[in-house]
């Protein structure tokens, strides 16, 4: 019973990071994609953390942890970026 | 009983999840998608994030999980204010059923 609950719960993280990549991929603007990669980074956390909980290895969740910071980190970035790019 | 409340956590968390999805990929505009991502990703992950809690129950581990919550929970908004100041100073175009622009309203008398 909780193997499908678990295999639902990933099926699921992983059409939204489906339906996350496809706004990447269309967004208009520069920060549209910006913030579905945002999104993108925070799913990839969710799974990860969801992976290490079901399979008993809590190593992996180091690897959320860098994930994490370097979401945050490039989108304050690329935010630097859209502000400074146009010249005023 | 520990299995039940992951399930319900997950359960929970990847609804969120999905939802913040979806309203990424079907808002008019860049702010409206971006508060959709904001709140339902954070809560979401945050629903994943208690069920893994529940599930691990290892005392290094769940210190990590923690400080993998407190820190979605601490720069998610952070990171969601300075992209919406920069794409609005930029003047990206908002959705055209905005009713109030202030910037342009002051910039136009």
């Amino acid at each position: 019973m909780f193997e499908i609950i678990t295999q639902t719960t990933l099926a699921t993280l992983g059409v939204a990071l489906l339906v996350a990549v496809v706004r990447v991929v269309k967004g208009p603007t520069l920060p549209d994609r910006v913030v579905a990669m945002d999104l993108v980074g925070v799913l990839v956390v969710g799974l990860i953390v969801v992976l290490a909980a079901s399979t008993q290895v809590p190593a992996t969740l180091d690897a959320a942890i860098v994930i994490a910071l370097i979401g945050f980190v490039g989108t304050v970035a690329y935010a630097t970026y859209v502000q400074r790019g146009r010249p005023e | 009983m520990i299995e039940i409340l992951t399930a319900i956590m997950w359960m929970a968390g990847s609804a969120f999840a999905l939802l913040a999805a979806l309203g990424v990929l079907r808002m008019p505009d860049v702010f409206t998608r971006m508060q959709a991502s904001t709140k339902a990703s954070t809560l979401g992950l945050g629903c994943l994030l208690i069920g893994a809690a529940l599930q691990l129950g290892d005392f290094a581990s769940l210190i990590r999980v923690f400080s993998i919550g407190a820190f979605i929970l601490l720069t998610t908004p952070v990171a969601a204010h300075v992209i919406a100041r920069a794409s609005y100073l930029a003047d990206v175009p908002l959705w055209e059923g905005t009713i109030l622009d202030e910037r342009r309203r002051a910039q136009k008398p």
